[in-house]
């Protein structure tokens, strides 16, 4: 029994949160009016809590607990911790635009903290069963939050396609899980890892398994053919729920990768390198043109997240800690950027109106320069123009490419990213080169909001200019 | 004496069922539902084939998991139906396609 | 004050410069008197820098280093991106050249630019503040030029690169009302695209062999293990083996190409001429273009262990030096002619490159940075003067109302040419003897390069003069009015003529020992064994070069070109006419300029300009004016039809995809 609790204070991250759902859950329901107030600032409460302990309770090593189920290591902590800012902001940018929408229910913030909670366990699974329980309580949290918006029929529309295909890829997945439990004999990431290297598993079995397993992954990062969710749910998500799911999942995912992959199945690095080269260039490819057709700017970055993806997988399928490393330096980049991205989404919106052309940032630069600029920082951090973050991370992850000698792959990485550039630029041209439309809204946000999203932005640049910081901390973390 | 090949072969051909049912199938998203749960099901043979061939008692406590997330799933998702319901009129997958391209 | 300090103020002077009169809300007078004082002092602090190097030999840095690290920006797996300089005599003579001529151009601009206002419709808000955006602009060009020539790794100067780039972009679509301007705008943009394409390719290639972007690093790799790289093959085609050190200089010298206007990238350069003036005197003729020739030269430990490269860059060269001569002579817009001159007098430099004589090209360089700029403000002084017409029919007889003009163009095109003792005859028999040395060598190539800078010799005297008679002498062809307007303009403009014809003249015979036959560029340049076609031995004394240049060819082509040129053009005579109506295919096939336009529109730039207007209609036209506005997708391309039609919209579909995905790995991977 003793051994189960030690190092217990490692999870108590996710023990507070857990009791803080429950709190707040209390309390919207008994509190009077706490929706105005009470409820927002105990969840942001409960994000910087988490950070705090997260902080405090560092793992000298890495170490497993509760039975093997748990690990906490630098990794997590680092993915944990990208988690909380990224959480921090899409309360901070959601809480208006929900408001003015009626959506402003304690089951938002319950939800949203749910998945938060499934995505930190996730990001410390060191068993198929505590990663099969995160990924679905974080699924879970996010399907019912897509259909917040109970009298919309495009929001349930979208619900119902994200829940029956989600439901289908964790299937898919499950089944893979059944393969390799049925090669390896054990269900522990770290056993299976071992069992692998011996190479006392079955070979066909373990094949079928991992090709399950990346099907199921693959639809959770939304990699072509395995993406064509994402365009449906971020368009039919009210604004404030594509935010959250084109940000903080993205970090979760990067974590499934990591800990399936690499700390389960790094044995089989030959077999999913090479899947995951097809379903790069694929996304690469078909995410960069098809955004290029879109005029749901929602949309478009729904694209813009799928060629994203192939490009993370491209730092992924290298299969060394440097690879992981500008990965993993990629997913923080595209989370924070995809951030700002959807921030200004719901900037520009107000009641009654959806910002959710691309000609409603014609213009935008005459009715407010400094946004603009924000935008601006963000768009060319997406195309990646140096020297904002998104040229270094592009970099770290070609230059990890040509490292590995795959030059017609790196070759493929910068065409892409080349012909992407071109519908990032066709927003700054809005911005900056057309007049507004007729009776174009002001600009109306709280100070909060207005304050995180120019930090967000100015991170963006910021970090790009001494991009060293972020950079250490990834290649530290693995 | 039921061989491990047969639970196999069993799971596998629930999961093909379940997985066309989600495909083939343009009628009605219940059925979809349907499917899903049988899919689980498939997955729940396959782990408890396993574990009893092995002598291993991890995947049998994994498909108590399952069946709960399971049925967690078919809470969530029959919710989800019902909005739907409210705002369309109407269950069938065919209309449930208005946002493409 | 260390020289790494003076170093820094040398670069950041301009850019302060640049910074104040393009953000500040500053006068005229204080933009220009700012801008004006930065150059100034990065002037002097670079003649200070020149004299301790050059000519005292001192290394600039600690511990006798040539190059310093100024600050690591990144450092990541290995590879380090850095600021930093390497201060050389290559270099210092690159600054000082850069920052006289951009000082004296500077200069200039206050008496050009003084009536911009006219050029602009009143309405326009880029016309209010032209003047200092102007001079926030050559400052900035010379703050970029200076980051390029001073750099010591790879990043740094293609930082460089591409910001003179940007600022010479800036600068021909400057008076960005006029259509023509926008579209030399676009062309030398999309140009220089496939320049910067082999240029980065080069740059990756150097990255991939050697490791590093740090220029000492590369070169002593090079001087301590040249085997380890000469053998080193790369298979680019199947089947086909390329030298890397060949695949490398080749790409570096396409970025060259386009920078410094070689065939077939040579197109954007007299379209550059849009732009006003000074402009086309500082970037387009003296300094930003010859940013190819200083990097090839930088480059030289590189270059001189691979022949092929060399061959391949004196034919380029030798080409790029004789036809575009020929379109010389058939330009009526003065600038033009000095435009297809500069093609011309860079096409020389390459041959110098190609022949391995790289202190000849940086020799020529300079020389023509000064006779060049000179021909250019002389030019512009013209322009002034005829208020702003451009046109040599227009003009005639300028001789007696412009006589400052007119004695320093002469200056200019004595210079141009190689009239003896005058700069540009030392720089030019120079590379045309290195050139015949090649020839001797039996490089692949120099033979015909020789008999190409032979001709072009003969080609430059004629259009030099022919523009020369035609603007100064013969019958006043302009009107009334602007005949009573002409007189010499102000001092801002003459004086810079002044100041840059004493160069013109003496420059050559100065520097004529040091950087040839001397140890000027030891240890900045490397000439492969037998490569050298200046050996200190053959060298008797500026006179006796002279008196030896007076025995061959190149002397009496010139004097045979100014000679036809008085005939044809100095006497009114109505050759000219006769000759273009009986070789109509001739002079068609040089006012199509070789039809290169027409080429380069459809290999290089037709591509991307396609490609964008593809873009542009599936995206622009076709989605928002198409889609969107007649409901219709039918128009949209047909590939992203495609593709978006997958996305039908329908649940089953989806999962029909993503079982397909499932099936093919399984196939693939599982039974495969």
């Amino acid at each position: 029994m003793t051994a189960a609790l030690n190092h217990l204070h490692l999870f108590v991250p996710e023990i507070f949160v857990a009791s803080m759902i429950c709190i707040i859950l209390l309390v919207d329901a008994y509190v009077p009016k706490a929706i105005n107030a009470l409820t927002h600032q105990l969840s942001q409460a409960t994000v910087i809590g988490a950070a705090l302990l997260t902080l405090l309770n560092q793992p000298t090593e890495t170490t497993l607990l509760l039975h093997n189920t748990f690990v906490s290591d630098s990794l997590s902590v680092t993915l944990k911790m990208a988690m909380y800012v990224l959480m921090f902001g899409v309360f901070v940018y959601s809480r208006s635009y929900l408001q003015q929408r009626g959506l402003l229910k304690g089951e938002y913030y319950v939800l949203a903290l749910c998945a938060l909670l499934g995505m930190m366990v996730l990001a410390s699974a060191a068993h198929f069963l505590s990663l099969y329980m995160g990924l679905e309580l974080m699924a879970l949290s996010i399907y019912a939050l897509v259909a917040l918006n109970r009298d919309s029929a495009q929001s349930s529309e979208a619900a119902m396609k994200y829940f029956i295909l989600g439901a289908l890829a964790s299937g898919l997945l499950l089944y893979g899980i059944s393969m390799i439990y049925g090669a390896t004999g054990t269900l522990e990431l770290k056993a299976v890892s071992d069992v692998i290297a011996e190479g006392k598993a079955e070979s066909k079995l373990l094949l079928l398994g991992i090709t399950f397993i990346m099907v199921g992954l693959a639809f959770k990062l939304g990699v072509v053919p395995f993406h064509m969710w994402v365009p449906d749910i971020y368009q039919g998500s009210p604004t404030a729920i594509t935010l959250l799911i084109a940000s903080v999942p993205k970090i979760a995912g990067f974590a499934m990768l990591m800990r399936l992959l690499v700390d389960g199945m790094s044995g089989l690095h030959s077999t999913w390198g090479d899947m995951l080269i097809i379903l790069a260039v694929l996304s690469m490819a078909l995410g960069n043109i098809v955004a290029i057709a879109q005029t749901n700017i929602k949309r478009m970055l729904a694209y813009s997240t799928i060629s994203h993806m192939g490009f993370l997988s491209l730092g992924m399928l290298v299969g060394t800690n440097e690879g992981y490393a500008a990965a993993l330096f990629y997913t923080l980049v595209y989370a924070l950027m995809s951030l700002g991205g959807f921030g200004m989404i719901i900037l520009l919106s107000r009641s009654g109106f959806e910002a959710e052309n691309i000609e409603d940032f014609k213009g935008l630069n005459k009715r407010s320069p400094w946004y603009a600029f924000m935008m601006l920082i963000l768009m060319l951090s997406m195309a990646g123009v140096p020297p904002m973050l998104g040229f270094w991370a592009k970099l770290a992850v070609i230059s990890q490419i040509v490292n590995a000698h795959m030059y017609v792959l790196a070759v493929m990485a910068v065409l892409f990213s080349v012909i992407g550039m071109y519908y990032y630029l066709r927003i700054i041209k809005y911005m900056y080169f057309d007049a507004p439309a007729e009776n174009s809204p002001e600009i109306e946000a709280n100070t909060d909001m207005r304050w995180t999203l120019s930090l967000n932005a100015l991170a963006v640049l910021g970090l790009g200019l001494f991009p060293h910081t972020l950079l250490q901390l990834c290649q530290n973390s693995l | 004496m039921i061989a491990l090949a047969d639970f196999l072969i069993l799971g596998a051909v629930l999961f093909c069922i379940s997985v066309a049912g989600i495909f083939i199938n343009r009628k009605n998203i219940l059925i979809l539902l349907m499917c899903i749960e049988l899919m689980l099901l498939s997955v729940n043979i396959n782990f408890i084939a396993f574990s009893h061939f092995l002598g291993d008692i991890g995947g049998q406590v994994f498909v108590f998991f399952i069946l709960t997330v399971a049925a967690a799933e078919a809470a969530i998702g029959l919710a989800i139906l019902v909005v739907l319901f409210r705002n369309k009129r109407s269950i069938n997958v065919t209309d449930i396609s208005s946002m493409k391209g | 004050m260390n020289l790494e300090t003076l170093s820094l103020i040398i670069v950041l002077a301009p850019l302060v410069g640049a910074i104040a009169a393009g953000l500040l809300p500053l006068s005229r007078t204080a933009a220009h008197r700012t801008t004006i004082s930065g150059v100034f002092i990065a002037f002097v602090l670079s003649a200070f820098v020149f004299y301790q190097v050059t000519i005292l030999g001192h290394a600039p840095f600690a511990d006798g280093a040539y190059t310093h690290t100024l600050y690591q920006w990144l450092s990541t797996g290995g590879l380090s991106f850095e600021i930093g300089f390497m201060v050389d005599t290559l270099t210092t003579t690159m600054m000082v050249t850069v920052t006289f001529v951009s000082w004296m151009v500077h200069i200039y601009t206050i008496g050009y630019m003084k009536d911009d206002e006219h050029n602009w419709s009143d309405d326009s808000l880029g016309g209010r503040n032209s003047y200092q955006r102007f001079f926030s602009y050559i400052s900035l060009f010379t703050f970029s030029m200076l980051m390029l020539v001073m750099s010591n790794n790879f990043l740094q100067l293609f930082f460089g690169w591409e910001a003179v780039g940007l600022v010479s972009y800036l600068l021909i679509g400057f008076w960005f009302q006029r259509e023509t301007a926008v579209y030399a705008n676009m062309k030398a943009f999309l140009v220089n695209r496939v320049g910067d394409f082999g240029f980065l390719l080069g740059i990756a290639g150097v990255l991939m062999y050697f490791g590093t972007l740090d220029y000492q690093t590369v070169f002593s790799a090079l001087a301590n293990t040249p085997d380890e790289y000469t053998t080193k093959t790369i298979e680019i085609f199947s089947g086909t083996e390329w030298s890397v050190i060949t695949v490398i200089c080749i790409l570096l010298f396409i970025g060259a190409m386009g920078k410094s206007a070689q065939v077939p990238l040579h197109v954007w350069l007299p379209d550059s001429m849009e732009g006003p003036t000074p402009i086309s005197a500082l970037i387009h003729a003296a300094t930003m273009v010859t940013a190819g020739i200083f990097m090839v030269s930088r480059m030289s430990p590189l270059y001189e262990l691979s022949l092929t490269a060399s061959s391949f860059i004196l034919v380029i060269g030798a080409i790029t030096a004789l036809f575009m001569g020929f379109l010389g002579l058939i330009q009526h817009d003065i600038k033009r002619v000095v435009a297809y001159s500069t093609l011309s007098q860079l096409g020389y430099m390459t041959v110098a490159l190609g022949a391995s004589a790289y202190g000849a090209a940086m020799f020529h360089l300079m020389t023509h940075a000064f006779f060049k700029a000179l021909l250019f403000l002389a030019a512009g002084s013209v322009i002034i003067a005829m208020h702003h017409k451009q046109d040599m029919r227009e003009m005639g007889g300028l001789k007696k109302y412009l006589p400052i003009t007119y004695w320093t163009s002469l200056i200019g095109s004595l210079a141009l040419i190689g009239f003896p003792g005058f700069a540009g005859f030392f720089s030019k028999d120079a590379i045309i003897h290195a050139v015949h040395v090649a020839s001797d060598g039996g490089q692949a190539g120099a033979t015909f390069a020789y008999y190409a800078v032979l001709a072009g010799v003969f080609i430059t005297a004629l259009y030099s003069f022919r523009m020369f008679f035609l603007v100064f002498h013969g019958k006043e062809h302009m009107d009334e009015h602007t005949r009573e307007h002409l007189h010499e303009p102000s001092w801002v403009v003459t004086y810079p003529l002044i100041a840059l014809a004493i160069p013109s003249v003496i420059i050559g015979a100065i520097a004529l020992a040091p950087m040839l036959y001397g140890n000027y560029f030891e240890g900045a340049i490397v000439m492969a064994e037998g490569r050298n076609a200046f050996p200190a031995a053959d060298f008797h004394g500026v006179l006796s070069f002279v008196l030896h240049g007076l025995m061959l060819p190149p002397v009496y082509l010139a004097a045979a070109g100014v000679g036809l040129a008085y005939f044809l053009y100095g006497r009114e005579s109505a050759i000219p006419g006769q000759i273009k109506s009986a070789f109509s295919w001739l002079h068609k096939l040089l006012e199509e300029k070789y039809f290169a336009d027409r080429f380069n529109e459809i290999f290089f730039a037709g591509g991307s300009l396609k490609l964008g207007s593809f873009l542009w209609r599936i995206g622009d036209r076709n989605i928002i004016d198409g889609f969107m506005v007649n409901g219709s997708a039918r128009s949209v391309g047909w590939f992203s039809e495609k593709l978006r039609y997958v996305q039908s919209g329908l649940l089953s579909q989806y999962a029909f995809a993503m079982i397909l995905g499932l099936l093919f790995f399984l196939v693939w991977f599982v039974h495969g």
